[in-house]
């Protein structure tokens, strides 16, 4: 069985993002940028299940900017065996990402796609759902345990009151909450492997996929500060405070 | 011309955030459509024609639609929009919405815009992006506007004075390929997380799943929810639906107490439109207390016993 993992390139999740003065966006230059997590943790699965003998091969796929590159390298490192590029300077959205990986699914014919539930940048959730939708597929998200027997798959899902478990046949699309696994960490000489290992790149018209906006982002801000910071110095204030001043007790 | 709102129900009733939905709906425009699929869901196919603002609710009865799977939830919205006319189709940014609506928007081939925090207008709105620490106004340009929103963000409809009708659809057949073949969920007699008035939340500091007890003392006198940070909950202190942040439950109590917890902007993303925050933490310098209200340097084990003893019935 072939996997497909699409990593995306974010800003680290330690950064403290800021907004530009004009408003226009966040402000990227000089920011440390790293596979989004839930990938990280998509990648690792896809290795496991490789492990376990349950996957042949797994190729690692990045829709965006050059820079890209230096993602897939990571997923390499990790485990992936081959990575592609969907290189494009646009400002792809979640459907027209989910467009690039059905037309990558079509060439690659993997049996299964592991994806991030979110990425921690645009924080949309959808990209998962809308390829799995584009392919006709079944679709387990926010999986926190993955079994592959046979041409099934038993997904244990994260659901709001628990877990919620799922059966569906192959092809499907999972995507990979927290718990599903702890990625491990790439070591020095499978960095090194990793620069020898097969990297294509596509771009989006030898796909046929238009990648055009649906959605204009207007404008960005900060939200309001909360004005916190008030101490107490012990229970007997705190529950006075919380009764005369904030009114949230009888 | 019309608004879909997508019900999430257990089939006897309405879930709480469904109510916020009709809210945040009642801004886009009207009609308001209200879907139940489910399995025997007369219930709360009753209860949404009830709702303020609901024109009427689509019921739609099916065994494979009493806990559906996305593929065959978003085939039985498809089947709705395509005969009625909607402009938006709208569902709560829960796990239950965020699984389905994806799938919905793809099939139309439009975009969706997810966890809408306000409507500025019938296709620009706005939602938090980076954890939250940025809010971006965004206009969708399709004709259909798929869209989740946020239910702490809306108030909700009025569970009654509403005087829809509930109008009977046939079920679309089952996809087949998949299924839900098992639950696992805890029933507690706490209020529920995302839309309790009070919340109690443990983070790492609380050391074991033991020592989370001391938190049920002290939520048991408030009538509180328990919540807790995803340290905590990786830790395997208490379950997974209990993680308040980014990618957890995104909570808007009256009174959000938090033990325990450094203050990290993931969890932050989750709790930080909460009316009042207090933060127990033995750091002065946790940065939760930039954000809290009422901040108390102690330690957990002192000053919670003290807290609960401090809230006895008087
Ligand atoms: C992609 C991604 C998504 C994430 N999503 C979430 C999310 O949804 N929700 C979430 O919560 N986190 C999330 N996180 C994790 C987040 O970054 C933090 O790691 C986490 O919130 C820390 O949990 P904590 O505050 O319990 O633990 P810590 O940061 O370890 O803080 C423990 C605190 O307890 C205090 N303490 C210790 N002992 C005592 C004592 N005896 N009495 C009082 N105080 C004490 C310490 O001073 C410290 O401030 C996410 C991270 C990533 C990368
Ligand atoms: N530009 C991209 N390239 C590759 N994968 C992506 C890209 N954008 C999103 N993804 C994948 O889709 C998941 C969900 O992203 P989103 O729907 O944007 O929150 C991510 O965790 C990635 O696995």
């Amino acid at each position: 069985m072939k996997i497909l993992v699409p990593v995306k390139r974010v800003i680290d999740y330690n950064v403290k993002v800021r907004v530009k003065p004009d408003g226009s966006g966040v402000d990227t230059a000089n920011v440390k940028m790293s596979m989004n997590p839930f990938d990280e943790i998509a990648v690792e699965e896809a290795v496991r299940l490789r492990e376990k003998g349950a996957a042949a091969e797994i190729v690692a796929v990045s829709c965006g900017a050059a820079a890209c590159q230096e993602t897939l390298r990571t997923a390499l490192a990790l485990g992936a065996d081959r990575a592609i590029l969907v290189e494009s300077d646009a400002d792809l959205q979640p459907l027209a990402v989910a467009k690039l990986l059905a037309a990558v699914v079509a060439r690659e014919q993997p049996q299964l796609v592991i994806l991030g539930k979110q990425a921690i940048d645009d924080d949309s959730n959808q990209v998962g759902q809308m390829l799995a939708a584009l392919l006709d597929w079944p679709q387990a998200t926010f999986a926190s345990k993955v079994e592959v027997s046979g041409g099934t798959l038993v997904v244990k899902r994260e659901v709001d009151g628990g877990l919620e478990t799922v059966e569906m046949a192959l092809p499907a699309v999972v995507t990979a909450d927290l718990r599903l696994n702890e990625p491990r960490y790439a070591t020095l000489p499978n960095i090194m492997k990793a620069k020898k290992k097969p990297l294509d790149t596509l771009k989006p018209d030898a796909l046929g996929v238009d990648v055009t906006p649906r959605t204009v982002t207007l404008s960005v801000a900060e939200p309001p500060k909360r004005k916190g910071g008030g101490l107490v110095a012990d229970v007997k204030e705190l529950v006075a405070k919380l009764r005369n001043e904030a009114k949230v007790l009888s | 011309m019309a608004i879909l709102v997508i019900a999430e129900h257990d089939n006897a009733a309405l879930k709480s955030a469904t109510l916020h939905v009709v809210g945040a709906a009642a801004r886009l425009g009207s009609p308001i459509h209200v879907l139940v699929a489910g399995s025997a869901a007369q219930g709360a196919a009753q209860a949404a024609a009830q709702a303020a603002g609901v024109a009427k609710s689509i019921h739609v009865d099916a065994p494979h639609l009493a806990q559906p799977t996305a593929e065959n939830l978003a085939a039985q919205v498809l089947a709705i929009v395509q005969d009625g006319g909607y402009t938006h189709v709208v569902a709560p940014a829960t796990g239950y919405g965020r699984n389905v609506a994806p799938r919905i928007a793809a099939k139309l081939d439009v975009a969706q815009v997810s966890d809408v925090t306000a409507v500025v207008s019938p296709d620009t709105f706005v939602r938090p992006i980076y954890a939250g620490s940025v809010f971006a106004t965004v206009q969708a340009k399709d004709a259909v506007k798929v869209v989740t929103v946020r239910a702490t963000s809306f108030d909700a409809a009025a569970a009654t004075g509403g005087a829809g009708q509930v109008e009977s659809r046939p079920a679309v057949p089952d996809v087949g390929r998949s299924r839900v073949t098992g639950q696992e969920i805890a029933k507690s007699e706490r209020p529920e997380l995302a839309s309790a008035r009070v919340v109690v939340s443990g983070g790492r500091a609380l050391a074991s799943a033991e020592n989370f007890k001391l938190l049920e003392a002290l939520a048991d006198r408030l009538g509180a929810a328990i919540g807790a940070s995803r340290a905590a909950v990786d830790a395997g202190y208490v379950p997974n639906d209990y993680q308040v942040g980014q990618t957890g439950k995104i909570v808007a109590p009256d009174l959000y107490i938090a033990v325990g917890i450094s203050g990290a902007i993931q969890h932050l993303a989750g709790m930080k439109d909460s009316k009042v925050i207090v933060a127990i933490n033995k750091d002065p310098e946790a940065p939760i207390f930039q954000i809290a209200d009422y901040g108390l340097v102690g330690d957990l084990f002192e000053v919670v016993p003290q807290l609960t003893a401090e809230l006895a019935p008087r």
